[in-house]
């Protein structure tokens, strides 16, 4: 029995000792948002952010992940107003299955906690582990910088 | 015509539950007592099956079936055979195995781990027959045979287009110029992000449930009806949010043997394939494609010979239809007077190929539109004028008989030319060099095609569409939405359109969601599902207002008298009367495929186009992509913004099979089926000066003139960047040529794998 803080919330949860976190979060807790797409940290769909740092939970052990802090895709707006990058997605037609949608606007939330100006350059190189099949990658671009110009006009208003 | 929902850029139907992570697709789907599936594969590429022991497996505490062909003697209660263009395919295999990856047997088990461990203990004994991976040499006599119990299957040879017109020899005497050149390209994958994925069981009643992934929810349940022996009445297909499909989610891919096994363990099994496995499940047809072309010396095409020859790995999958298309626009979309084209559709030992968005036209359209190019570069002609002079035009005949309509292929040519300045001398300086190059191709929409659909009026004065059209990410939710509410007279916004996911219980029947053809078939049947509502509507509320219908207009989800605005209902308050008086649903219901329908040879054509600008390492062969312009003629887009997205995506896959995807296979074995070694398209790799032409000749039956558009920019792609390199380098790319080599191994031995 392992105790996981996610989206705020803290969850005791039963594991198998190699039970990766993206298990734990789709099978145990039925948190499906975060997808299962490649099993091998390299497509980026299982992206949950871990004490603010992106990470692939198909490769992180859910026992790794006891005592952090960790939000997935449920926990960027839950049901209530949708984050500027979730209203950026859909404005710029940032995706269309929506499979790896999730791991995007994790990693684009990652990028704008380190650097809320990215250059175009700057969100490509470092969403660079995301793979989309379905867009051309220039939609999410343009919607990370909407969101990111949303963001920092909300910052100065606050 | 002004249009108050069609033409506007609406957010998705689906986007707040897929931004928030709420959508469920098929994966996301749990069953109480339900078990996982796993698939025991075949480690080599060709091989008698001289032993399958599953008793050991069966014994392993926690497994609930094992599934082998001992489960299928003649006559048993299930049968074997399956296969989209012939019965070639087993559930698993029978007495050969015939790929590397190819279905030997599947364990249910209480848990994955479980189940691989049943897998292991699976003995196995194979006795290797020489394999043959080349498409070419496969047809010749001598080389190894993949079937010899099935008639249409003769030399690997399993399927044979043929397209002739004129005289090709007086053709090529009355050419002043003749190129001939031989063009290969590779295996490639999908690459979907959600696996392929399915959970079935039998409900208490013996029906069989389905949940899964397809593009085909009415083709697999017909397919699982012949499996299973049962009527299609007893089996539902429900197709939860898709994650990716681009042709690899149609027909039979892993619901069968989670049908199978959940019908062994009487239990409700789920499987998910792993990435490795989705690669040896289906692919794109590697292909040799040899043409030959001649033309006047002002340009003018005299004729053109084309041998197409289309890896479609072990099994005939939909090969023999992608051949059949590849082959009969093999001409591109120009006039050519003499025509001999033969396409051959060739089994080798590998994974199959199927329907790969393009569906075998890419392949081709590497090999005219390189042509093309070539043409006007040894003519001193202009690239886009040269294509504009022997274009079929607007009510020309198409060689198929098909009549040319909604084709705006010049507009869209010079477009593209001027988008990236075609024919700029800047070549760049030192080492880097640069290059532009355009392409277009056609591609024929699927014909003798149906799809029904139902727009229903709830009581609380929402709408459902009812229409099987899957959702993978194209926007079909969105636009059927769109199309019903224009049709209805109701604005997008104020108005909710509740979803409902393809059901074969709920949906009525559509032939499939493949070949751009939804917007065109079932957007034609939900237009007229949405008049057909409209028009009960109108009749009920003259029922009330004692006044004939025809006096009565509609606009803005109103109902009211000509002339009298004031006097009339909403949408809401007739659904609430009529509601109050009947029982029955209010249902409109619409058809698309009846025979007038079907007079056209060809619903529509998709017609697009690519133009690029990029630059070349000529020390390090690196390509960098500058600008990428994606060219289509939408007809009429109902959301432009879904239209340019589909455009652009279509245009990305474009850019991965033409500089970095290559499945590639040592000796049968696939070496590099994983996202780690299989490269594809990443943010890096794709310009951000990347703009979308739409182009808008309305289509005469289209849904408000739209048409299909969501292969176009993809087969052109490859074409463009060849032809850009050529510009930049001066030479003349015709894929790797060593793709086929050192992989037609004759070696015979007999291991075994226990």
């Amino acid at each position: 029995m392992i105790t996981l803080n996610i989206n705020g919330t803290t969850h005791q949860v039963d594991v198998k000792p190699l039970e990766t976190l993206l298990a734990a979060l789709r099978d145990r807790l039925n948190l499906t948002g975060t997808k299962d797409g490649c099993g091998e940290g390299v497509c980026g769909a299982c992206t949950v952010l871990v004490d603010g740092h992106p990470v692939s939970s198909c490769l992180l052990l859910a026992a790794y992940a006891e005592g952090k802090t960790i939000t997935t895709i449920e926990g960027v707006s839950g049901d209530g107003k949708l984050h500027p990058l979730q209203k950026a997605f859909l404005d710029n037609g940032a995706f269309q299955c929506g499979y790896c949608t999730p791991g995007m606007i994790l990693m684009a939330k990652a990028l704008l906690e380190q650097n809320p100006r990215p250059s175009a350059a700057d969100i490509r190189e470092f969403m660079a582990g995301n793979i989309c099949r379905c867009t051309s990658y220039v939609e999410i671009v343009r919607a990370v910088k909407q969101a990111s110009r949303g963001l920092r006009n909300a910052a100065k208003r606050s | 015509m002004g249009f108050q929902t069609v033409g506007k850029s609406i957010w998705r139907l689906d986007g707040e539950k897929k931004v928030r992570g709420q959508a469920l697709y098929t994966i996301d789907l749990k069953k109480e007592g339900m078990l996982h599936g796993r698939i025991l594969r075949s480690p080599v590429p060709h091989a008698r099956l001289v032993r399958v022991d599953t008793s050991e497996a069966a014994r392993l505490a926690g497994v609930h079936a094992v599934l082998s062909r001992d489960d299928f003697p003649e006559g048993g209660p299930l049968s074997p055979f399956f296969g989209r263009r012939m019965k070639d395919k087993t559930v698993v295999a029978l007495d050969k195995v015939r790929h590397v990856g190819d279905v030997v047997a599947a364990v249910a088990a209480v848990d994955v781990e479980t189940a691989d461990q049943a897998l292991r203990l699976i003995e196995v004994e194979y006795d290797e027959l020489p394999l043959v991976s080349d498409p070419v040499a496969a047809i010749e006599a001598e080389s190894p045979q993949l079937f010899d119990h099935l008639p249409e299957i003769k030399n690997n040879i399993c399927h044979h287009t043929t397209l002739k017109q004129g005289d090709i020899d007086k053709g090529f005497e009355e050419s002043d110029i003749i190129l001939e050149d031989t063009f290969r390209t590779p295996v490639a994958q999908h690459c979907h992000l959600e696996p392929h994925m399915a959970l079935a069981w039998f409900d208490e009643s013996g029906r069989l449930i389905v949940h899964t992934g397809t593009q085909t929810p009415y083709g697999v349940r017909k397919s699982l009806a012949e499996i299973f022996r049962m009527p299609e009445e007893q089996i539902r297909v429900v197709v939860p949010y898709v994650g990716g499909a681009y042709g690899a989610k149609s027909h039979l891919k892993v619901e069968h043997l989670a049908a199978a096994l959940a019908w062994k363990a009487k239990r409700p099994v789920r499987i998910q394939l792993r990435r490795e496995e989705v690669f040896l499940t289906v692919t794109k047809h590697a292909s040799v494609v040899r043409m030959k072309t001649g033309a006047k010396k002002d340009g003018t095409l005299m004729a053109r010979k084309a041998e197409l020859y289309y890896d479609t790995g072990a099994f005939a999958e939909n090969g023999p239809n992608v051949v059949h298309k590849a082959t009969l626009t093999s001409t591109g979309p120009y006039r050519i007077p003499h025509i001999q084209a033969d396409g051959f559709c060739i089994l080798t030992n590998k994974p199959s190929a199927g329907a790969f968005r393009g569906y075998g036209v890419p392949q081709v359209a590497l090999a005219y539109e390189t042509h093309m190019d070539a043409l006007a570069e040894r003519l001193g002609l202009d690239p886009v004028e040269v294509r504009i002079g022997n274009l079929l035009r607007e009510g020309d005949r198409h060689p198929t008989g098909a009549t040319m309509h909604s084709v705006g292929y010049e507009e869209l040519l010079r477009k593209l030319g001027a988008a990236i300045q075609l024919g700029a001398r800047r070549k760049g300086r030192g080492k880097r060099r640069r290059g532009r190059g355009i392409a277009c191709m056609i591609k024929a929409s699927n014909t003798e095609t149906q799809s029904e659909a139902k727009v229903q009026a709830n009581r609380d004065g929402t709408f459902t569409v009812l229409s099987a059209s899957v959702e993978m990410g194209q926007g079909a939710e969105t636009v059927m939405a769109q199309i019903a509410a224009e049709e209805l007279g109701v604005r997008m916004k104020g108005v909710t359109f509740v979803p409902q996911r393809p059901d074969t219980d709920l949906t009525p029947f559509d032939a499939m969601t493949t070949a751009s053809r939804s917007t065109f078939c079932m957007g034609n049947a939900v237009r007229r599902a949405a008049k057909n509502l409209r028009d009960r509507l109108v009749e009920f509320a003259a029922d009330l207002m004692e006044i004939s219908p025809q006096d009565l207009r509609v606009d803005n989800g109103r109902i009211f008298a000509a002339g009298a605005e004031s006097k009339g209902f909403t949408y809401k308050e007739v659904a609430a009367r009529y509601f109050a008086r009947n029982q029955e649903e209010l249902i409109g219901k619409g058809f698309y495929g009846d025979e007038e329908d079907q007079k056209t040879v060809l619903p529509f054509w998709l017609v697009g186009g690519c133009a690029v600008e990029l630059e070349v390492d000529t020390e390090t062969g690196a390509v960098k992509l500058r600008k990428l312009v994606a060219g289509s003629d939408a007809g009429k887009a109902i959301n432009p913004r879904l239209c340019e997205g589909q455009v652009r995506g279509d245009a990305t896959i474009g850019i991965g099979q033409a500089l970095l995807e290559e499945l590639q296979f040592v000796d049968g074995q696939p070496v590099n089926a994983s996202f780690l070694h299989y490269t594809l398209p990443s943010f890096q790799d794709v310009p951000d000066d990347f703009p979308v032409i739409l182009v808008e000749q309305p289509h005469k039956d289209g849904p408000f003139g739209a048409k299909g558009l969501a292969e176009s920019a993809l087969p052109a792609v490859p074409a463009a960047i060849a032809n850009a390199l050529h510009d930049a380098l001066g030479v003349r790319i015709k894929r790797d040529q060593g793709a086929f080599k050192g992989s037609n191994s004759s070696s015979r031995f007999t291991s075994r794998t226990t």
